[in-house]
């Protein structure tokens, strides 16, 4: 994953990244278009696949929405890097498969328009802007199960089919 | 060590002796449900796993309640997937319109959940119900076709925050001004992951609706779950509704907190949380004099039968500010009825007042009253993000129906006992 960064505050919600006035629709594209939209209504003009969104704290508060992780994938965001999620975000977005760092040294440190590489084998984000690395905790071995399987359902159905 | 009312209900669902902080388990859930919002994507990927059959449809619940009644053609379709989805997996607890009702304040009254049940639902306020005594937490779609197929789900068991109100609520506080101010104390990561517990005398003292209100809000500083150990009230609330043996849980004495709070509920005024997050709680009398446009009385936090009682008590025989616009939307048909039997809806309409259906629309900027560029809500729902309401340049101030229904008469936000003495 390498792309350049797209710097955000605390406590970005689920209202930001999709409004609920999209939420009648399940169509990814159409939900991609709005990704981000209140929070930077330019965001989807200026983006180009690969980017990285970085953010503070509580990434992703409010809604259990899965709009929002399925927005920023289907905007191909390759990942986001925060210092924290929200809870429900951060399950949705390993059960959809949505790539997300929790590292609060490097969300603090990256600067906007930064060019980010993240080595999921080393467990390393390096900024190639300032030649700074940073380390990020592995997910915990059940969630890396999940991730592995290529989502909940594809874990689900792989027990499923044990039992 | 002892355990958590939390940790024994997520235990006893996973078929283990005891958990602790941090586990990981596969807990079997009593009820799952989804939304017109949410569910559309969990029946997808249910569908599209070639799964032909949910686990028990007497346990999967759908409530078309965002968008209904169907604002346009887009959101008809997403209650079709619910309704045909339903009717194939004949699912006991499907709720088309005319039964219908807000979600959380819909399935305790139904007597859907209960004490002691593990609840999942794709809708982030799913915590309500832990004022019952349940540990209930929101959860995505995903999460929800993954129950669907196999009645499970997986769960990291949170650590517990205690937080102990002591004494009673004064004149005009309620179960949403504790919240308000609990959430204006800790932030809106607050408890990030954890599961809140509610105690202390002023809780005991607190009346049903009260508690769905603080519990529902959990989510509201970040946490997992809220929870009230269920005593009295909970048994008088759930006779004649909740059909299931209840199994009521309560916390070990010893049992371990990652951090405990104590607030003195006399000394907490009815509370407002200013633009653009539920932390930045002042008491009203410190905002008093803001001018707003339209007030909001209703939702899964406000919208039961006895904030509606309060509302009427400001409203009766009076009219509201010209300038306002006041929505008062009942959380249930049961609860629609209740207050027409009341005389309650006569009192609205004569303030001019206008009653809704019974949706979430208007709290998350959905249908049935949308805040225009720079204009200012006042609002007993539960969020107040940026563009939450409506246009993203418009405000939304957050409080319980006395301070809602007082300020609707005075046309800025106004403390109760300037209206009404209590």
């Amino acid at each position: 994953m390498k792309g350049k960064c797209w710097k955000f505050g605390n406590n970005i919600n689920t209202d930001e990244i999709i409004p609920a006035r999209y939420l009648n629709t399940t169509d990814t594209k159409e939900l991609a278009s709005h990704c981000m939209e209140d929070a930077d209504p330019d965001f989807m003009k200026k983006i180009k696949a690969g980017d990285i969104i970085v953010a503070g704290d509580n990434f992703g508060c409010g809604s259990s929405r899965e709009h929002a992780p399925i927005a920023i994938k289907a905007a191909q965001i390759s990942c986001v890097i925060a210092k924290s999620f929200a809870r429900i975000f951060f399950r949705n977005a390993i059960n959809i498969g949505l790539p997300i760092f929790e590292c609060p040294e490097a969300a603090e440190h990256i600067r906007e328009g930064d060019e980010i590489e993240v080595n999921l084998t080393t467990g390393e984000i390096l900024n190639h802007t300032s030649k700074k690395r940073f380390k990020f905790e592995p997910f915990p071995q059940e969630m890396q199960e999940i991730i592995q399987a290529g989502g909940l359902m594809n874990f689900v159905k792989k027990k499923m089919a044990v039992a | 060590m002892g355990m958590t009312i939390t940790e024994k209900i997520i235990a006893d669902h996973s078929g283990l002796k005891e958990v602790h902080p941090g586990q990981f388990v596969y807990a079997n859930v009593d009820i799952c449900l989804g939304n017109d919002i949410t569910a559309p994507i969990a029946i997808e990927e249910f569908e599209k796993a070639g799964i032909s059959k949910v686990f028990d449809p007497e346990k999967v619940v759908l409530v078309p309640d965002h968008f209904t009644p169907n604002k346009d053609i887009k959101s008809a379709q997403q209650s079709k997937i619910l309704r045909i989805f339903a009717e194939k997996h004949h699912l006991k607890h499907y709720f088309e319109i005319g039964r219908v009702g807000i979600e959380h304040a819909l399935l305790p009254e139904q007597g859907i959940v209960g004490p002691g049940d593990l609840v999942i639902g794709a809708d982030s306020h799913t915590c309500t119900y832990g004022a019952l005594g349940a540990f209930s937490t929101g959860v995505g779609s995903t999460d929800l076709a993954a129950c669907f197929a196999t009645g499970k789900v997986w769960l990291k068991v949170p650590e517990s925050m205690k937080f102990v109100f002591h004494g009673k609520v004064k004149n005009w506080t309620s179960g949403k001004d504790l919240i308000l101010y609990t959430i204006g104390k800790i932030g809106v990561d607050g408890a990030l992951y954890k599961a809140m517990e509610f105690t202390g005398s002023a809780i005991s003292q607190l009346p049903m609706d009260d508690r769905f209100a603080m519990c529902n809000m959990a989510i509201e500083a970040g946490a997992k779950s809220g929870i009230i150990t269920p005593d009295k009230n909970t048994e008088e609330y759930i006779k004649g509704r909740f059909k299931r043996k209840p199994v009521m849980y309560y916390s070990d004495p010893g049992c371990n907190y990652a951090k405990t709070y104590e607030f003195h509920a006399d000394e907490i005024s009815p509370q407002v949380a200013l633009p653009s997050l539920p932390e930045n709680t002042k008491p009203v009398e410190e905002v008093s004099g803001i001018k707003i446009d339209q007030v909001v009385i209703g939702s899964c936090t406000n919208g039961r039968i006895s904030d509606l009682r309060i509302a009427a008590r400001f409203l009766k025989g009076k009219k509201i500010h010209p300038s306002i616009r006041l929505i008062i939307f009942p959380a249930t048909q049961e609860i629609y009825k209740q207050a027409l039997h009341e005389g309650l809806i006569e009192i609205f309409i004569d303030a001019e007042a206008v009653v809704s259906t019974s949706t979430c629309g208007p709290c998350l900027g959905g249908h049935m009253g949308i805040l225009a560029d720079g204009e200012r809500a006042l609002s007993t729902t539960n969020r107040n993000f940026v563009g939450r309401m409506g246009h993203p340049k418009s405000e939304i101030y957050l409080c319980s129906p006395a301070v809602a229904a007082a300020s609707a008469i005075t046309g800025k936000i106004t403390p109760p006992d300037e209206i009404i003495k209590n």
